[in-house]
């Protein structure tokens, strides 16, 4: 459950989302992306508010699930064109795009390929491919490199600072503080549906006494106990 | 448009990648056709039409088993069985043969019946004659037996337990047939004989009162009806309601895989991903026709069954088809909403489909089912296509007639989205 929350997001921000596990961060997540409605408050996307241009908002934004949000039994390209096309790319534009976005990731040699006989780190490319295919203005990302290699992992990372350097304003939450800490320009650390903290890595780190990393922040912000929250 | 035909074709590549679906789709109700229609016909063949041995035990040597033999060995239908491994079947072995299943019927004439009946039907003709004064003989009165009905033997027909009821029926009323023209023409031989007259031997032949068959059909140009002609239908219907199988686990899965979490969030509305859905399906549900129509037509006459012809009636089955589909396909929806995983849609979808088939009147037909049932059958989409196709095929009917129950189905499509949509709707899921 989030509540009494305020959270402005600037344009062009690497915004990362941090908290244990039952934090609120998917829940605030679901909300800012369409998937959830908020029982009272609102939440404005440049300026717009969801319930009243939903469809609008929509085409401003793109979603990296945790899952792999793909169909195993469609190729790499078959899952592209499709998603692609409900963003209303389509003929040699989208074609152009795949094969660009493919070879970024280093998939293209697997295009006709289905999802079902990828590795982790492969479908974890390609689901992040799917949700930039469309040059999204915002990019919601929920642990887009849970459960892969370092070298899938550098890959992601590059091709989401690319994206970030063209104009796209990243909000991404990870269990990976390390990662966090070097790549995210902003920080808010969350728990139990309430901010702890926000602002940068080194603000954050120079906030708590004797704190070297994020990490030691974290654990100082939300404690040392093991959490069996979902 | 161009979302839609995305959509559309998306579902097309899925569908065709799964070889159990289209199993499910395309063979299951072809081979469902095929064989059911073999069985069905062949049923019909061992009551009706192939030669059926008949085990007889005549402990009588008289008229009436004579009599049954000549006239067993007149129909063709049935072939008289006296003796087992060159030995004379007994009353016994006759019980014990059918009980072993060898044989399904056996016939025990007894021991005296024919000249029981010979003295039951004397007197009986004596007091007849005597009441109107035609013979006034005193060894006539001596002659009165006593012998009353009850007295007579029966026969005895023995059964395989295996044999079903209608089987047995059929055969009892036969026999029951033969024995009553037995009876009749020895009422007429002992008439004759205490009349001291002859008549001639054809009078008996053939009944008095005979009766034309008529198929009530409107016009002229209907089907007459066959097994084909019913099966048909039944298993086209039966496969298009099937369809909820494979649609039900494809929306399960999509919510699963998470794939429904990026749609939501993509601007496509839910009325361009279902309709994908719905148009993709429809077409499934048109091919299947054409497939069930070309086994039907094509492939049924080289198993030696007779081949259906829709005849004028195409466009009307077609219509049906249409609309039967809509309402599988919103029952598929439904319960691809309401289940959360596979394992519940894939049997719920299944059995579901088999109890709504059986209600409706697919397997047997609604009119021999109890009286409970057939009021209950009103209530399944089945039995409105079911109904709907026999008024066109059977009944000659147009698309005027079949108004009322195209209405209920598109009715059922209708409740059964709404209820989808509401669904998804309180689960905050579109």
């Amino acid at each position: 459950m989030v509540r009494d929350f305020n959270l402005k997001i600037d344009r062009g921000e690497i915004f990362g989302l941090l908290g244990p596990n039952g934090a609120g961060k998917t829940t605030l997540i679901s909300m800012m992306c369409g998937l959830l409605t908020p029982t009272s408050g609102e939440i404005r996307i440049s300026g717009i508010r969801f319930d009243s241009k939903r469809t609008e908002i929509l085409k401003k934004i793109g979603v990296v699930p945790q899952e792999y949000a793909l169909y195993p039994t469609l190729t790499a390209f078959e899952n592209l064109e499709y998603f692609g096309s409900l963003y209303n790319l389509h003929g040699k534009d989208l074609k152009n795009r795949i094969e660009k976005g493919l070879e970024k990731v280093n998939l293209l040699d697997y295009q006709n390929r289905r999802i079902k006989d990828f590795s982790g780190g492969m479908k974890r490319r390609i689901n992040l491919l799917t949700g930039i295919l469309h040059k999204p203005e915002i990019l919601f990302l929920d642990e887009p490199t849970v459960g892969v290699d370092i070298q899938s992992k550098d890959v992601i990372i590059n091709i989401l600072k690319g994206l970030n350097k063209q104009g796209t304003t990243i909000i991404y939450t990870s269990h990976h503080l390390s990662e966090a800490q070097h790549f995210c320009t902003q920080i808010t650390i969350i728990d139990r549906g309430k901010i702890l903290m926000e602002g940068t890595s080194d603000e954050l780190i120079h906030s708590v006494q004797g704190a070297n990393n994020l990490e030691e922040v974290f654990l100082e912000l939300t404690g040392n106990q093991v959490r069996n929250d979902a | 448009m161009h979302k839609l035909l995305a959509s559309i074709k998306k579902e097309i590549i899925l569908l065709m990648r799964d070889w159990g679906g289209l199993g499910i789709l395309f063979l299951m109700p072809s081979i469902l056709l095929v064989t059911i229609t073999l069985i069905q016909e062949s049923t019909f063949q061992v009551v009706g039409e192939d030669v059926m041995p008949v085990v007889l035990v005549d402990d009588d040597q008289g008229d009436i088993g004579k009599t049954i033999q000549e006239n067993i060995a007149k129909s063709g239908a049935i072939e008289i069985v006296t003796e087992w491994k060159n030995r004379p079947i007994d009353e016994k072995l006759a019980r014990q043969l059918v009980s072993e299943g060898k044989y399904q019927i056996a016939l025990v004439i007894p021991e005296g019946l024919s000249n029981k009946l010979d003295d039951r039907i004397n007197t009986n003709v004596e007091k007849i004659l005597k009441q109107f004064s035609m013979e006034e003989s005193d060894s006539a009165k001596e002659n009165i037996s006593s012998i009353t009905k009850d007295e007579i033997s029966k026969i005895k027909i023995f059964f395989d337990p295996a044999a079903g009821s209608t089987f047995r029926n059929s055969v009892k009323n036969n026999i029951e047939k033969m024995l009553s023209k037995v009876e009749t023409q020895k009422i007429y031989t002992i008439f004759e004989d205490q009349m001291g007259i002859r008549t001639d031997k054809n009078l008996l032949e053939g009944n008095a009162i005979e009766f034309d068959e008529i198929i009530a059909q409107k016009g002229e140009d209907g089907i007459l009806p066959n097994a084909v002609q019913h099966n048909v239908p039944a298993w086209i219907l039966f496969g298009i309601f099937f369809i909820v199988v494979p649609l039900g686990i494809n929306i399960v899965k999509e919510k699963n895989l998470g794939t429904f979490i990026r749609i939501r969030t993509s601007p496509v509305s839910y009325a361009t991903i279902i309709s994908g859905k719905i148009i993709t399906y429809l077409i499934i549900c048109l091919i299947q026709f054409a497939l069930m129509l070309l086994i039907a037509r094509f492939v049924f006459p080289l198993l030696g069954l007779i081949p259906f012809k829709p005849g004028s009636h195409l466009f009307e089955m077609l219509i049906v088809v249409i609309f039967s589909a809509f309402a599988a396909i919103g029952l598929g929806i439904l319960i691809g909403t309401v289940c959360k995983t596979q394992e519940q849609s894939a049997p719920f979808g299944a059995i579901f489909t088999i109890i709504l088939a059986a209600l409706g009147g697919i397997w047997v037909p609604v009119f021999v089912m109890p009286e409970v049932m057939q009021k209950l059958s009103v209530i399944s989409p089945m039995n409105w296509g079911i109904s709907a196709f026999y008024d066109i095929i059977l009944r000659n009917g147009n698309l005027g007639d079949i108004s009322k129950e195209l209405l209920l189905l598109i009715l059922f499509f209708a409740v059964t989205f709404l209820l989808s949509l509401w669904i998804n709707k309180r689960n905050n899921l579109i």
